[in-house]
């Protein structure tokens, strides 16, 4: 892992981009990292675009308002187009299958995951996309230790939707590992 | 062994008071502070307190230094438009001299301003907010697990004199996520209000023994009957008109911060040793402020960090020893220039004191207090 | 020397008395009928505690013998509210004025009543600002005078016990300071009702309502309290026409609504059982 790694997570209310960036942030405090995690309120959370980021590193924390995403998640098109200028060239763009990137894009690397259609209709729960999200940036960018992941989703699942959010997991996971061979 | 967890500022806030001992809150929902009055509602009826959700933020604040008249650790929280409401009772308790936190989670402002966006525009307010002398003591945190340490100390600081405490954290804090350090139980010393055991009618409730600073009435129901009031009154706790008694009462309220000066004040010193250039700052702004300064350091800027933890009374005395050889100090905060008039007063004109403040919602970034440094280092040098 | 009753002695810090109301006021008789109605209760005195506001009422806090607290203006009522859920086992009594209750503090007095919690409110309602000198209050009727009002009142009065009920106070009465007998029972009955009470007190003021809406002296005042204040029971027997210019003293309504402190002490056991968020510590 480089020393500083920030992550942010895009898509609309609802999606649960939020929880995905509170579970890496969770992770990373079980794995003995320093970490910072923090996301939009107000207006612009009621339904409409949502935006949390976690910021990942060996090294203390301190100013915690990143400019830059070294990781863009983005589950919808409107999300992408907000927040893809806040990337550079090394980053890498993590964006749900169908969405289209602008051609003046700064990132070089794309993925392009299949996360929603994973959710509805492969686990059979839409709300499992922020799950799948982890598991799939997790593995991509080779972040944390299985365990320590699995541990980090269950502490923020709710419960008695363990069996549903570990298959999640794994189909994330599954979904990583394919995209990156 | 110290446990290590992710916590939310706010959260924290709830768990270090919850630890503290306090049972009692009372609140009404407002941005950015409304996480601690959720986990206050999950958390308290679990440890058998009370949470209750009032219908404004005056009551809040009243149902708060009712439940602390009955004995329990009470707590409020709210931002700016609230804390305004809230004003005339923290008189009340100052006063009156019942123990009390309340957090205001700062936003910016004025009015219903940007209730998302981070400022620090009531550090003012949170010593001048109600009217007339009164005494005050404010605590602003920077790091989460400094919101949870530093809640326990307001409750600590409330209960042992007898003071309502203003915890002034920001959005910055409040709504930030880190990995918190969360102490061991038996390092971590929790302080109550002192007590008598006179039963019965009590009419000297607010004397005070010699060498002691606060009274020691029992709480309601215990056996002590006494009168409480906002009026200034005498050692029997009924109102006064008598200046001699009036100034006795304030003169003790104003020197029972003012004489522990040393057991309230707490500061953040950073490289301050040989620092010739400081930049003062306090709560959430202290972030940027750190990496500047260790920026700074890299390219051979003798700057350092002079960071108050309690903002009110302002630390002044640990100011003092540096001041002979500073040559410049910056003042950082996201308001108009506020703890900047603290600092000014305490400087008296020996040190160059400038500036660096946001009023518009967004955070001062480290590269610009690194340039404002690199200014006053060209100045300097000139 | 005033020769004191037994009464008196029980109940009140005789060092602090005599009281500073105006003579001809009502709030001595009533304050004397909260006094009887504690201790016709038998209520253990370090177990019953008196909030008041601020104004003329207000001031019956300090010269009552338990644990008195005088607060803020308006805010008695949220006082209470924090005394009585940390401390559910205390007898909790606000004692407030027209002003205090229902102007600055209505607010605070239509949410305890919704929430119904165990409090008792007496209002000393003298239909006027007694304390700063004559202004109108939410009780002054429409049409008459106060030094605010110099060309008539246009505000109209609120009905205190009937907005109390309508927010959910699950007891309501009315007294006077000439009805002493029904004004203690129906202070005794509202302070051992499990729910949030309300007892409305007329207190004749005449030295500014009186004066200033040509009442005649503190005697007629208490005689119009006489001639026109009649038990439920009369009242019902009335016709429309004589209802008109007579009110009920004693109780005007109560139910059985479960008591706030009671729901709180179900909701602290609901939340032993279940595991909500998680826990840190």
């Amino acid at each position: 892992m480089n020393n500083r790694c920030v992550i942010r997570f895009t898509g609309s209310g609802g999606q649960g981009v939020i929880l995905t960036s509170v579970i890496m942030a969770e992770a990373a405090v079980l794995n003995g990292n320093k970490t910072v995690q923090s996301q939009s309120y107000g207006p612009e959370v009621r339904g409409g675009l949502c935006q949390a980021y976690t910021i990942i590193s060996n090294e203390e924390i301190w100013f915690s308002k990143p400019e830059k995403a070294d990781v863009l998640l983005a589950l919808t098109q409107a999300s992408l187009n907000k927040y893809y200028r806040d990337t550079v060239q090394t980053s890498v763009i993590i964006a749900d299958s169908g969405l289209s990137v602008p051609g003046d894009c700064p990132a070089s690397k794309l993925f392009r995951l299949p996360i929603l259609e994973t959710a509805e209709k492969v686990v059979g729960r839409l709300m499992t996309a922020n799950v799948i999200a982890a598991a799939a940036i997790n593995t991509l960018l080779d972040l944390f230790p299985d365990e320590i992941m699995r541990k980090a989703v269950k502490m923020h699942i709710p419960a008695g939707t363990e069996d549903l959010d570990m298959k999640a997991y794994e189909e994330g996971r599954r979904l990583a590992e394919k995209a990156k061979s | 062994m110290k446990k290590n967890v992710l916590m939310q500022g706010n959260e924290a806030c709830v768990e270090g008071a919850l630890k503290a001992g306090m049972r009692f809150f009372a609140g009404y929902p407002i941005t950015p502070s409304t996480e601690i009055a959720e986990t206050c509602a999950v958390r308290l009826p679990r440890e058998r307190g009370v949470f209750i959700q009032m219908e404004d933020e005056i009551a809040s604040i009243a149902a708060v230094i009712g439940a602390s008249v009955a004995g329990k650790k009470a707590m409020t929280a709210t931002s700016g438009p609230g804390f305004s409401l809230m004003q005339e009772n923290i008189g009340y308790a100052a006063l009156a001299e019942i123990p009390c936190v309340i957090v205001n989670v700062q936003r910016c402002g004025p009015s219903t301003g940007m209730p998302t966006s981070p400022s620090q525009g009531d550090y003012m307010q949170s010593r001048w907010g109600t009217h007339g002398d009164h005494p005050v003591i404010a605590v602003s945190p920077s790091t989460v697990s400094e919101v949870y340490t530093e809640a326990v100390r307001c409750f600590n600081l409330s209960e042992k004199y007898r003071t309502p405490i203003i915890f002034l954290m920001d959005e910055i804090v409040g709504h930030m996520r880190e990995g918190v350090e969360i102490p061991d139980a038996e390092t971590l010393e929790i302080i109550n209000r002192p007590y008598s055991d006179v039963k019965g009618i009590s009419k000297t409730c607010y004397h005070v023994d010699e060498g002691e600073w606060v009274p020691r009435m029992l709480p309601f129901g215990e056996g002590q009957r006494y009168n409480i009031t906002g009026l200034l009154h005498d050692e029997s706790g009924f109102p006064t008109n008598d200046h001699a008694a009036a100034k006795k009462l304030m003169e003790r309220l104003m020197s029972k911060i003012s004489s522990n000066y040393e057991d309230i004040v707490r500061v953040e010193e950073l490289l301050m040793n040989d620092a010739e250039i400081s930049v003062i700052c306090y709560g959430g702004t202290a972030r940027a402020v750190k990496e500047a300064i260790f920026e700074a350091r890299k390219y051979g800027v003798k700057a350092g960090m002079f960071r108050p933890i309690t903002v009110w009374p302002f630390p002044e005395k640990e100011l003092y020893p540096h001041l002979s050889r500073l040559k410049h100090i910056i003042v950082a905060e996201h308001n108009n220039g506020q703890m900047l008039l603290e600092v000014q007063r305490a400087a008296e004109r020996s040190v160059t004191v400038s500036f660096i403040g946001k009023i518009d919602g967004t955070l001062i970034r480290p590269e610009e207090i690194l340039q404002k440094i690199n200014e006053v280092q060209h100045d300097k040098n000139q | 020397m005033i020769k004191t009753s037994d009464l008196v002695f029980r109940t009140m810090r005789i060092d602090h008395l005599p009281h500073i109301w105006c003579p001809g006021c009502g709030n001595g008789i009533l304050m004397r009928d909260v006094a009887a109605a504690i201790d016709n209760l038998k209520l253990r005195q370090e177990k019953v505690v008196i909030v008041s506001g601020i104004g003329c009422s207000s001031r019956a806090a300090g010269y009552l013998d338990f644990n008195t607290i005088h607060t803020t203006h308006g805010r008695a009522i949220p006082f209470a509210t924090g005394i009585k859920l940390a401390s559910p086992e205390l007898e909790v009594i606000v004692i407030t004025g027209d002003g205090d209750c229902t102007a600055i503090g209505g607010n605070h007095l239509i949410h305890a009543a919704r929430r119904n919690i165990e409090i008792t409110v007496i209002v000393f309602n003298n239909n006027i600002y007694g304390m700063t000198g004559g202004q109108y209050s939410p009780t002054t009727p429409a049409g008459e005078w106060g030094t605010t009002a110099p060309y008539g009142n246009i505000d109209r009065q609120f009905d205190i016990p009937q907005l109390a009920a309508d927010a959910g106070a699950s007891y309501t009465a009315r007294g006077t300071a000439y009805h002493t007998q029904q004004t203690i029972k129906a202070i005794q009955d509202g302070i051992a009702h499990p729910g949030f009470s309300l007892i409305d007190c007329y207190s004749p003021c005449p030295t500014y309502y009186g004066r200033k809406n040509k009442k005649g002296s503190a005697v007629d005042m208490m005689k119009y309290q006489r001639d026109h204040g009649v038990p439920a029971e009369q009242y019902a027997k009335l016709s429309d026409e004589e209802k008109t210019d007579k009110f009920i003293v004693g109780k005007l309504s109560q139910n059985e609504y479960p008591g706030y402190t009671q729901l709180y002490q179900q909701l602290i056991e609901r939340s032993q059982e279940r595991s909500q968020k998680k826990v840190y510590l």
